[in-house]
């Protein structure tokens, strides 16, 4: 159980050790994407400053299941709208209930004889939190499957990597992957278009060359595109 | 592989222009694309991150010295309120809410357009928002924390506010679940949390954008900060896939909220017995009315922002034209809402509901009436005139009216049922005193440094959803067919670029200066 647990942080420490290719403009990205899911890969990401329509299906990736999570979340919100307006206006006094706790009943006010407990009147908060504790299911759920928050990755050793949140498009093939040699998948992203493979794990980026050896250091930042083709550069 | 821009893509371009048809005829709101000017995704992100890297300019201090001054002067009202009592306030019996109550449903209802925009307008897959939500969303926030001011100093002893929360406590006193006043503190307070998250969620992306540019260019300080807050985001497309159905569920939770706290608020005055404010019509008449003040309050906002900011390719005259139908949508409900209530107090026979109806119009407050009514349903009539619709200046002015008519709606519905009690013993005139106006001031100031700070310090425009809603950003757009909702004639363009692209052989690069030969550098209009 535990070398299971262990192994789990590990993998996913490690999930981002492997080759990250550049590719010039989101349609490259696509393309790039099915052309290596033909060839075997299965341990893909892309990094994109914006989802692309359609990355999902590319990467064979079915839908969130965010929304059961919050569904849960709704119900909980709700039960507990119910709950509280119930239990403070209307709730039981057990005889058991120990004195000191006392702060924690309801204390039923009689008023004209109306009835302790209403639905009408509990709709509105019923219906706030349940949206509330939704949304925050909705968030927390987000953050929970994604990983994050995340302060260390080792994609953050690549100096080009740092555009992918401003106008470059990359693919990541992790070393994990069964088909994964660092050569030949090299190879292969510069067959599907790359303009840049960088191999990256927790010591660093290097950029991999087609002439030079495999895993020479080279300076990455003079080689990153100055204008990507799919911009003009001009405003 | 294709190179298609959309300075390819689009004929004519520029700023504030009309875009046309290649036969001349101007393009319809519809067609006309979201972000002007051929920027490409890099531009958009110098565009909006420039502004909270550089130096702070004077002109923002400036301004942000005035919006202190003003938040002093809401210290200095609070202290004053705190110290002595409402009594300070020009209050009353009759008239027990008087400028508090206007003031916090004004604010509310300026609060409401943010989550419009980001929420009902996304599920309505209105794609001009992108420019424009950020902006609104912060908006929402700051005023949600002005309308809290109000109720929350008008309870009088501050200090035990916290009666208004489920709390136990020793005494065993819940609150009273059954009032609407404890709906509204629900309400509220939960509308502000899951705007809150709402808009956190929006900048997640745009925080790792101003992170990663903080690393290049070696502020490694701005860097951690930043990077605190972008949670360690990469852009990773496994991430995109849950983060935007978070957005999609948040959207869709955020739509009903943003319609269930205006009735909340409405229920304050409907579930009483007053004449005036016990009718049905109140929580689907605040809700029109909410959106009319809230957009009206974007426009005023954005007017000035685009233009100091250089963001008019991004913030265009569209958008401009598209929130004024709105503005004239809504006001026009509102108006009709005016007259429905008329015309129910007359129909209904209650002799009660007639006379609060017409002492409204004809009674000591008839200047707070007739203000209402032709500034919320006379002037937006302007906007049936397209050029109207596009002349900045006249939106502007039409913003700061609405602003002014929503403010009266709420004097309006608040004092005038009010001040003619049952019992004609209890008539009394209202009328604010100075602490009443320098808490509305005050709270203009709280709004304003919010406001500024946030311009400062935070992405005013949403980058990655805007870079989304570009052409180039759809795979599809390089492979000559379009972004799949292209007119023919745009069509035809995307595949005469695609055959001359695949045709010429790769870039050349005359000059050697190590960038590609731009092929459309010779389109003009750039």
């Amino acid at each position: 159980m535990l070398s299971k647990i262990r192994q789990t942080v590990e993998d996913r420490g490690n999930q981002h050790v492997g080759l990250l290719a550049e590719f010039s403009d989101p349609g490259a990205l696509v393309e790039a994407v099915e052309g290596l899911r033909e060839k075997g890969y299965t341990r893909l990401d892309t990094f994109t400053p914006f989802p692309i329509h359609g990355m999902d299906r590319a990467m064979g990736l079915g839908v969130s299941k965010l929304g059961f999570m919050v569904f849960g979340g709704a119900v909980i919100g709700g039960l507990l709208g119910v709950f509280l307006q119930w239990w403070t206006s209307a709730g039981p006094q057990p005889n058991w209930w120990p004195t000191e706790l006392n702060q924690f009943l309801g204390y039923p006010i009689n008023i004209s004889n109306k009835p302790l407990f209403a639905w009408e009147s509990s709709v509105p908060i019923i219906f706030e939190l349940t949206i509330l504790f939704s949304a925050l299911t909705a968030v927390g759920g987000m953050l929970a499957l994604n990983g994050l928050p995340r302060p260390y990755n080792p994609l953050f050793n690549s100096d080009r990597f740092g555009r992918a949140t401003d106008d470059a498009f990359f693919v990541h093939v992790s070393s994990r992957d069964t088909a994964f040699d660092r050569a030949t998948t090299a190879a292969d992203l510069r067959d599907l278009g790359a303009t840049g493979v960088e191999y990256v794990d927790h010591d660093g980026a290097a950029l991999v060359d087609d002439d030079a050896e495999a895993g020479t250091a080279v300076s990455t930042r003079a080689d990153a595109p100055v204008a990507p083709h799919h911009t003009t550069g001009d405003i | 592989m294709a190179t298609v821009t959309s300075k390819s893509a689009y004929d004519r371009l520029g700023g504030d222009g009309a875009p046309a048809y290649p036969d001349g005829t101007p393009m319809t709101l519809e067609d006309a694309p979201l972000v002007r000017g051929n920027l490409s995704f890099h531009d958009v992100t110098e565009m909006v991150a420039y502004h909270t890297e550089k130096k702070t300019p004077f002109g923002w201090l400036l301004a942000f010295g005035g919006a202190l001054t003003l938040l002093g002067v809401l210290g200095l009202s609070v202290a004053y309120l705190v110290w002595n009592g409402p009594g300070v306030w020009g209050l009353n019996n009759p008239v027990f809410w008087g400028w508090a109550i206007v003031n916090f449903v004004w604010w509310v209802g300026i609060g409401h357009a943010g989550t419009l925009i980001s929420a009902v307008l996304f599920l309505f897959r209105q794609r001009w928002r992108t420019s424009i939500n950020r902006a609104a969303e912060a908006m929402t926030l700051f005023a949600v924390a002005c309308a809290l001011l109000f109720p929350t100093f008008h309870v009088g002893r501050v200090w035990v506010i916290y009666y208004t929360l489920p709390i136990p406590n020793q005494m065993a006193m819940w609150p009273q679940f059954k009032s609407p006043l404890l709906w509204d503190v629900f309400a509220v307070s939960i509308y502000g949390t899951v705007s809150l998250l709402f808009w956190y969620v929006g900048l997640i992306p745009d925080l790792a954008t101003i992170r990663d540019r903080a690393v290049r260019a070696g502020r490694m300080l701005r860097a951690r900060i930043l990077g605190f807050f972008a949670l360690g985001w990469t852009g990773s497309n496994r991430h995109w896939r849950h983060y935007e159905r978070a957005y999609l569920i948040l959207a869709g939770l955020a739509t009903p909220l943003v319609l269930s706290v205006h009735s909340v608020v409405s229920f304050d005055f409907a579930v009483s017995l007053i004449p005036g404010w016990h009718t049905t019509i109140f929580p689907p008449y605040f809700v029109a009315g909410a959106i009319f003040s809230g957009f009206a309050m974007v426009q005023t906002l954005l007017i000035v922002a685009r233009k100091v900011y250089g963001l008019e390719n991004l913030i265009t005259l569209d958008h401009i034209e598209k929130m004024n139908i709105i503005i004239l949508v809504t006001g026009t409900v509102v108006g009709f809402a005016y007259i429905t209530e008329f015309f129910i107090a007359w129909y209904s026979g209650v002799e009660y509901e007639q006379y609060a109806f017409m002492n409204r119009a004809t009674g000591p407050y008839w200047w707070a009436y007739w203000i209402m009514m032709s500034c919320n349903l006379i002037f937006p009539q302007l906007f049936w005139k397209k050029s109207f619709r596009r002349w900045i200046g006249l939106s502007f002015a039409i913003s700061i009216t609405t602003n002014i008519g929503m403010w009266f709606e709420r004097f309006v519905i608040t004092v005038t049922s009010l001040h003619r009690d049952f019992l004609p013993s209890s008539w009394d005139y209202y009328s604010a005193t100075v602490w009443d106006l320098g808490m509305y001031i005050g709270s203009f100031g709280l709004f304003f440094t919010l406001f500024l700070l946030f311009l400062r310090f935070v992405p005013m425009v949403a980058i990655a959803e805007v870079k989304g809603v570009m052409p180039q950003a759809d795979p599809h757009f390089y492979h000559g067919h379009g972004d799949g909702h292209a007119l023919p004639h745009e069509l035809a363009r995307y595949q005469q670029d695609a055959n001359v692209q695949t045709a010429a052989p790769a870039a050349t690069d005359a000059d050697d200066d190590g960038v590609p030969d731009d092929p459309n550098a010779d389109d003009s209009n750039a």
